[in-house]
């Protein structure tokens, strides 16, 4: 059996960054595994700009951040496969893939670094009551229509949700001549970044239902009517206040989902909360020797963050094959009061880097601190003029803080 | 002239169709719906009920026996799904107990295999079922079977043997003469001399057009959820509450490929409305935990519903029209219809075809070539067909492992798949976690290339479910 030093699972933002950054630690036995035709995964059909600001310090459209990356790796000789699907990793660090040259390989890696990606949650998963006719589609699967195969899914459309694809979606469908009828959000609040709801909603009136659902979906062959509600504190429906569109077209931006699928079947432990990996502060999984980065680990808001996640990822899969010994003491970090996660959740405290927190809050927060806590001490303080659920936050630890821990960490949000 | 016109391409009309083509007739088959099996074959509980349940005297009770009796060899013969599963039927109270003890004598007079199992036994077989339980009756040749995927193998080989299946055929019309039939369908008109209307939940209008039917059926949903393959181990037998006047009741139900099954609730609808609703599905929440605990709702991909066209004798109504004998209705065909199907074609072939038609057997049939499953295959085998064909090694849906050659040759299959739901249909792209998300455009394309039309012109169904429109025409 062929052995690799490290295997890298995904060609997307993620897995690029990673295998690039396994190379520049001196890694040459590299092989990255793409299941698309091309490099760059799903920011290849996200042609509107924004990305980019963080690692590359300037604003770039989704297939030019992309091909910066495999730019990369071409100049660094990174091998890669494409049309290549894996099937199956084991704990014991096998992989078996398949590909229309090959056919099906299985190969021993000495690390693997998972950078799978997400995919989108879809009507059957929440439920939607209704029929089942051509036109409801998740904003991914549309915005890949439209951007990579030039088919505008419909005329007049509605969208469940307002995550940020289903926001670039709805101004993306508007510029292609669809008229979209608005976006019913079932928080009182959005799901998408502030810049998405002023660029993408505000700035060509389409109108943002905050705490109202998509109650029935009717249509033979086409969607032909979606019906909305207001929902109170609980999410439930208030009777009265039903809203019907004659459209031909349901997007839904319901939430991502890590795919998890290799990662399970190699017995790597799962967040309930995030779906992802639990990580340790290396990002490595539960399997001693997996590594797991980007949006299949939790999912990002920008692809500027997973990019330097996965960087990391690569560097300490890199580092922890060439270190023959670690010290390390792990302790559990948890999300306390007001957040939903936190990642990595278990920290080394021998470690001697700084460990990069992520997590999102519950709820919005004005003027806030979040705190992280040992017991009932305070190590380190970040004053936030504002924190949103929808926006991923970081939160820095530097070395010599982290020697003062003893029992478990606490991250919290606290008003002020 | 057409010897038989065959109304209907569900299990009951494919069955008859394969059956039939075996003799030198001509026969033409006709669908409104643009794919077979996408109707109430398509929205079922997917069970071969071992028997047991039907009332003693029905024809209900006869064919359902011999029905199930006869799928492991059709299914051995077309190379398609049928496994033994199992099933309990669970007791809360003494009354309950009482409805098993019937049921068991019921199935020891008709030789089906039952016995009675303590909640422990249960419990040790089916850890998940709920704990108010305190008996169950075993009936372990309860079976399940892919319904649609039958379906299309036997209208295959149907094909394969001379039958002319008309898709996207609505039958608007019939006119009787002496000694033969002029059907009139929305793509065009055909001369017959016997019609068999097996057009399940369309049975009585179809009667309708000629006669004053002699059954009536009341449309009867039944909602459903599907769980993904993560949670397979959830239950391995059919797990039944004991009948009730409203039927079989909600059921837990494991598939051919480890999906699991939720459901069906009953509720009479006005039309063939297909909705699901949010009442059905909290009353399929609430009625599941009458027999199982812990489900793991949050691996739902999907929820459906089907209508059951359902008779308003309590029966089958299968019986030749009272006005024209040469019309033979096949008609409300609830459950247990889909376990009954085999039987039903042999009943109305011995009892109403043979005595209008002479039915001599082809000199030479031919049989299907079931296609190429690559998750069935060894590693070895699967390598040899990637040599030979690349293109079985370039995984589209990732979900469930389908290669791009096996949606090609879904495609090109004598009862091929012209659209993006027969192509899921047939191989499963799309019945995943990710429920098409991310393989749909890919499939979209290949059914384009295949079929040589825009991509923005793909069906995902019956005509006017075309992908879109063409966004921009770039000039060049």
């Amino acid at each position: 059996m062929q052995t690799v030093d490290i295997i890298v699972i995904g060609g997307g933002s993620a897995g690029m960054a990673a295998a690039l950054s396994a190379k520049e630690q001196g890694i040459d036995s590299l092989l990255l595994l793409e299941r698309d035709v091309e490099l760059g995964g799903i920011l290849q059909q996200c042609i509107h700009n924004g990305f980019g600001l963080q690692v590359f310090h300037e604003e770039l459209s989704g297939p030019t951040f992309a091909q910066r990356l495999i730019d990369e790796m071409k100049a660094k000789d990174i091998a890669y496969r494409l049309q290549t699907t894996v099937l199956s990793i084991g704990a014991d660090k096998t992989v078996t893939y398949v590909n229309p040259k090959e056919g099906y390989v299985t190969i021993q890696a000495r690390a693997i670094i998972l950078a799978c990606g997400c995919f989108e949650r879809s009507r059957g998963a929440i439920s939607i009551p209704g029929t089942r006719p051509k036109g409801i589609y998740t904003a991914g699967t549309a915005q890949r229509y439209l951007n990579m195969e030039n088919v505008l899914v419909g005329k007049r459309v509605f969208i469940l949700g307002s995550g940020d694809i289903g926001l670039i979606m709805a101004r993306r469908m508007t510029l292609e001549g669809a008229e979209v009828l608005g976006v019913a959000e079932i928080m009182p609040y959005s799901n998408g970044l502030m810049r998405n709801i002023v660029q993408c909603l505000e700035d060509f009136s389409i109108p943002l239902y905050l705490s109202h659902t998509i109650i029935d979906i009717q249509g033979k062959e086409q969607v032909e009517k979606v019906v909305i509600a207001k929902v109170d504190a609980d999410r439930q429906v208030i009777k009265g206040t039903e809203k019907a569109f004659a459209v031909d077209t349901v997007l839904l931006s319901v939430g991502l989902i890590p795919d998890v699928n290799l990662a399970k079947g190699a017995g790597i432990q799962i967040d309930p909360f995030t779906k992802g990996a639990i990580v340790n502060d290396h990002l490595e999984t539960t399997v001693k020797g997996i590594y797991a980065c980007g949006n299949g680990l939790h999912v990002h808001d920008l692809v500027d963050f997973v990019t330097l996640e996965a960087k990391q990822a690569g560097r300490f899969a890199a580092q922890d094959l060439q270190e023959t010994s670690c010290e390390q003491e792990m302790i559990k970090v948890v999300a306390a009061e007001g957040l939903q996660y936190v990642l990595p959740q278990r920290l080394n405290i021998k470690s001697r880097e700084p460990v990069v927190f992520s997590f999102r809050v519950r709820q919005p927060h004005k003027r806030c601190v979040i705190e992280c806590l040992d017991q009932d001490e305070v190590i380190c303080t970040q004053q936030m003029r504002y924190a949103l659920p929808a926006e991923m936050q970081r939160l820095t630890l530097r070395p010599e803080q982290l020697q003062k821990i003893h029992a478990n960490v606490r991250i919290r949000v606290r008003d002020l | 002239m057409q010897d038989i016109v065959i109304i209907g391409a569900g299990i009951t009309g494919c069955f008859l169709a394969h059956d039939l083509s075996k003799y030198q007739l001509k026969i033409t088959v006709f669908d409104k719906e643009n794919d077979v099996a996408n109707a109430t074959t398509m929205a079922n509980s997917a069970i071969i009920h071992a028997g047991h349940d039907p009332k003693e005297g029905t024809l209900k009770a006869v064919l359902n026996q011999r029905g199930a009796r006869m799928y492991p060899q059709i299914c051995h013969d077309l190379q398609v799904e049928y496994q033994i599963c199992g099933a309990y039927v669970v007791a809360h109270d003494e009354d309950e107990i009482q409805i098993l003890k019937d049921l068991k004598k019921r199935a020891d007079e008709r030789g089906i295999d039952a016995r009675f199992v303590s909640s422990k036994e249960l419990l040790a077989q089916e850890p998940n079922v709920a704990d108010e339980i305190i008996q169950a009756l075993e009936i372990p040749q309860t079976a399940v079977v892919n319904p649609w995927q039958c379906a299309t193998a036997l209208m295959e080989e149907a094909v394969l043997n001379g039958v002319h299946l008309k898709l996207g055929s609505e039958v608007i019309g019939i006119d009787a003469f002496d000694d033969y039939f002029i059907v009139h369908t929305d793509q065009g008109e055909i001369m017959t001399k016997v019609i068999i209307n097996a057009a399940g939940c369309g049975c009585e209008k179809i009667a309708a057009m000629i006669e004053d039917p002699s059954f009536h059926i009341t449309y009867k949903k039944g909602e459903y959820f599907v769980l993904s393959k993560l949670a397979k181990d959830f239950v391995h037998h059919v797990i039944y509450p004991v009948p009730s006047k409203l039927g079989k009741g909600v059921l837990a139900v494991p598939t051919t490929h480890g999906n699991i099954l939720l459901g069906p609730n009953n509720t009479v609808c006005e039309s063939e409305d297909v909705s699901t609703t949010q009442n059905g599905m909290d009353t399929v929440r609430e009625r599941l935990a009458y027999i199982v605990k812990n489900v793991p709702y949050g691996e739902i991909i999907r929820s459906y519903s089907g209508i059951r066209p359902s008779g308003n004798q309590g029966d089958f109504y299968i019986q030749p029209s009272q006005t024209y004998d040469r019309l033979l209705h096949v008609a409300c065909i609830d459950s247990p219809g889909l376990a009954s199907a085999p039987a039903i074609s042999e009943y109305v072939i011995q009892k109403m075809v043979q005595p209008l038609l002479p039915l001599q057997p082809k000199m030479s049939y031919v049989r299907r070539k079931a296609p190429i499953v690559m998750e069935h295959l060894s590693v070895e085998e699967k390598n040899r067909f990637i040599r030979q064909n690349p293109a079985y090694g370039q995984i589209i849906c990732k979900c469930e492992n389908i290669s791009y050659q096996e949606i090609v040759d879904a495609i090109h299959g004598p009862c091929g798949a012209k659209t993006i739901k027969a192509v899921k249909k047939r191989v499963r792209a799309g019945m995943g976690k990710c429920q098409g998300g991310i393989c749909e455009s890919a499939v979209a394309k290949i059914l384009a290339k295949e079929l040589q039309i825009p991509l923005a012109d793909v069906l995902y169904d019956a005509p006017g479910s075309e992908l879109g429109t063409e966004a921009k025409r770039c000039k060049r």
